[in-house]
């Protein structure tokens, strides 16, 4: 058992060795993508655009609309989510870019994010476990990435008061100032 | 009629510059330049101002006051919090709520008001030389800041989610005491954290900072203090940049502020930040280390009753059983208290994705929460963080989660188990990537003590920032005085929580308030010439 958790970490850390080897190389690609994204001084960038609709339905499982309400519903999370990255830190948005220009990238998907199906082939399945994977990665870098999904897509769902019916929240009191 | 002080004071000529607006470079003078508005800004502001002296305050946030504050987080977190309430660590293991406007933390906070703790003092006294950190010494001015922000004993009953914790607690034997808070006329709607919209909450916002503004002082919102101008062991200015309008990137407009004296009140990440950029004498090797957080960790409990945790004051009941029973300097206490429940902050703190955060959503009002705030900075292995720069002179703090606060989070997560199923939880949840809930005392017992205790698994969040200009009589081994007088420049003294040697083991509010009145005091005093005027 102890050996087989030992073979189990060489391997992880040599994929994870060689996973970090390629984003590096990549770094200055992706340095590009993420500067031309805060450049043209619009969030909604191209990357945002592919990745955000595939996955915050799955990140919403449960929540997220389905029939007339999706298309709606796909727009106005891909709009949140630009909000919310628009009003992080410069240093947190250049991040928060260069995470997108991975994702949207196809051999940064595949290499790094394990996805081998291109973004709009990729089924709720192929979403859930890449988003497992990163989670639960051995990779701090990994699951730092995760939670900045998380975080962003959670956020800028339940920011909106079109979200709060579903889960009881009645909004703030209406307050009688006068 | 719920009257903004802003607009009203503005009409009557308050000096407030929005540097966003301004549409060429300026210069300006004053006796007093202070940085940060929030709690040490705010008491030296009005201190001085009543004491005779002119004073600039320098924000970084925007102005935003009573009308502007509509109780959302999707319009609060962008304008009044550090980094929209997402900023982190350097190795993104904590989230730190920080304010980020004019009135700063005190604007967002939740108003829980905790004089220093005797252990603290005594162990100030003990361990770095603090010989007049006594509770006799400070109580007139804990006294002081008590009138001034009508801090007092909440005795209106608590919502369920801190009613909730005294339930369970007293279950198990566990005292819980009644917080104290700076409200007058509270409304109990439980926005805090979003701004005050009754003016109930004294804030920096609405006492001293109108005090201030009222006896001649100017603030300038939307300006980051970029660096200090030395020569020799003098500062000699402030240079400033305006923020645009969003407050997110500097804009190409310059301010240089001269005064006689500087008042550092940037926050324990911002103020340590600035002497760093300025290059400012660090002959002790600490400035910008011993940072502190209160390292935070959550457990969210399932009731079969509605719990409706965004309703009422956020915090009115705490319990310091988990301090009160080890030695300070031992394995790390823990203070328990409950945090406000809101949509955003809920749904981005629990744990996973998909169908089962949806489950957990839809029983947001069934949702009971307490937090642990980990009292770090005594034992000799929590030796906090430090404030680095990053290539764009912004602050990055970093603080590295070691097996000292990781056994303090296990702990802290069995004891809030307990306590939520002694109070009646169907399901308890440690935030924890790793955690998929238990249903019963037993069931957690056995799961706490298997989670793996990781960075970025174990969810940790900090809304109490301190350290990195530590006080002391000895300059080998502080940054500042007693007094918070820089060891070396003349002319500066530091007046927020990043004084604290260590960190508090309560929330910080009031500590700030109180030391802060006490030292800003002695230098009005010495700067006019006659004894400084008191708060009122």
């Amino acid at each position: 058992m102890a050996m087989f958790s030992r073979r189990q970490f060489i391997k992880t850390g040599i994929a994870g060795a060689l996973l970090l080897a390629a984003a590096a190389m990549l770094q200055k690609p992706l340095d590009r993508a993420g500067k031309q994204a805060l450049v043209a001084g619009n969030p909604l960038d191209a990357s945002m655009r592919t990745v955000v609709p595939v996955i915050a339905p799955v990140i919403l499982l449960g929540v997220f609309p389905s029939g007339a309400d999706r298309a709606a519903a796909l727009e106005r999370i891909t709009k949140g989510v630009a909000l919310a990255v628009g009003a992080l830190s410069a240093a947190s948005q250049k991040e928060v870019a260069e995470l997108f220009a991975l994702l949207a990238f196809a051999p940064t998907r595949i290499a790094v994010a394990g996805l081998t199906p291109s973004w709009d082939q990729a089924g709720v399945a192929d979403i859930e476990s890449f988003l497992r994977r990163w989670q639960h990665s051995r990779l701090d870098l990994l699951k730092s990435g995760y939670q900045a999904l998380h975080d962003l897509v959670l956020g800028a769902w339940y920011a909106d008061p079109q979200s709060w019916a579903a889960i009881g929240y009645p909004g703030p009191p209406v307050l009688v100032k006068s | 009629m719920i009257r903004d002080p802003y607009p009203e004071g503005i009409a009557r000529g308050w000096k407030i510059v929005d540097a966003a607006r301004l549409e060429s470079d300026r210069e300006d003078e004053a006796d007093v330049v202070i940085v940060g508005s929030g709690a040490g800004g705010g008491i030296s502001a009005e201190i001085l101002a009543r004491s005779g002296l002119s004073v600039i305050v320098v924000e970084e946030g925007p102005l935003r006051s009573t009308a502007d504050f509509h109780m959302r987080e999707a319009e609060a977190y962008p304008q009044l919090y550090q980094e929209s309430a997402a900023r982190k660590t350097a190795d993104k293991g904590v989230n730190i709520l920080q304010g980020r406007c004019v009135g700063g933390s005190t604007t967002v906070n939740w108003t829980s008001s905790f004089r220093t703790p005797p252990a603290t003092l005594e162990f100030w006294q003990r361990q770095f030389g603090l010989a007049d950190y006594t509770q006799e010494a400070l109580l007139p001015w804990f006294e002081m800041v008590e009138r001034r922000l009508s801090i007092s004993a909440w005795y209106v009953p608590p919502n369920a989610n801190n009613e909730l914790l005294r339930t369970g607690a007293s279950k198990l034997g566990i005292a819980t005491q009644v917080i104290r808070r700076n409200v007058n006329g509270c409304w109990n709607l439980g926005y805090c954290g979003t701004g005050c919209p009754t003016n109930a909450k004294q804030s920096m916002l609405v006492t001293t900072l109108p005090a201030a503004l009222d006896h001649g002082a100017t603030i300038y919102s939307g300006l980051r203090a970029e660096r200090l101008v030395l020569s020799g062991d003098q500062v000699t200015a402030l240079e400033c940049r305006a923020m645009d309008a969003a407050g997110i990137h500097p804009q190409a407009r310059r301010v240089l502020l001269r005064a006689k004296h500087f008042v550092l009140a940037g926050g324990a990440i911002g103020s340590p930040a600035l002497l760093l950029r300025s290059a400012a004498p660090d002959p002790s090797g600490q400035l910008g280390r011993r940072s502190f957080l209160h390292p935070t960790v959550i457990s969210s409990a399932l009731m079969d009753s509605v719990v409706a945790g965004h309703a009422g004051a956020p915090q009115s009941l705490y319990s310091d059983h988990f301090l009160d029973k080890l030695p300070i300097d031992g394995p790390l206490g823990y203070k328990l208290e409950a945090p406000p429940l809101h949509p955003v902050l809920f749904a981005t703190t629990l744990q996973g994705f998909g169908a089962g955060h949806a489950a957990l959503m839809q029983q947001f009002n069934h949702a009971h929460v307490l937090l642990a705030l980990l009292r770090d900075g005594f034992n000799p292995a929590s030796r906090g963080g430090q404030v680095r720069l990053r290539d764009d002179g912004t602050p990055l703090l970093d603080y590295p989660l070691d097996d000292v606060i990781w056994d303090g989070a296990r702990r802290a997560l069995l004891s809030m188990a307990e306590i939520q199923f002694a109070a009646g939880a169907k399901k308890v949840y440690a935030v924890h990537e790793e955690c998929a809930g238990w249903d019963s005392w037993a069931a957690a017992k056995q799961g706490i003590a298997q989670l793996p205790m990781q960075l970025l698994s174990m969810r940790v969040v900090s809304a109490h920032v301190m350290g990195g200009c530590a006080m002391g009589p000895d300059a080998a081994r502080s940054v500042v005085d007693a007094r918070g007088h820089h060891h070396q420049l003349g002319n500066l003294t530091v007046a927020d929580g990043s004084l604290f040697p260590t960190s508090i083991g309560a929330n910080p509010q009031q500590s700030v308030y109180g030391i802060v009145a006490r030292n800003i005091s002695a230098l009005a005093g010495a700067l006019a010439g006659r004894a400084a005027a008191p708060l009122v």
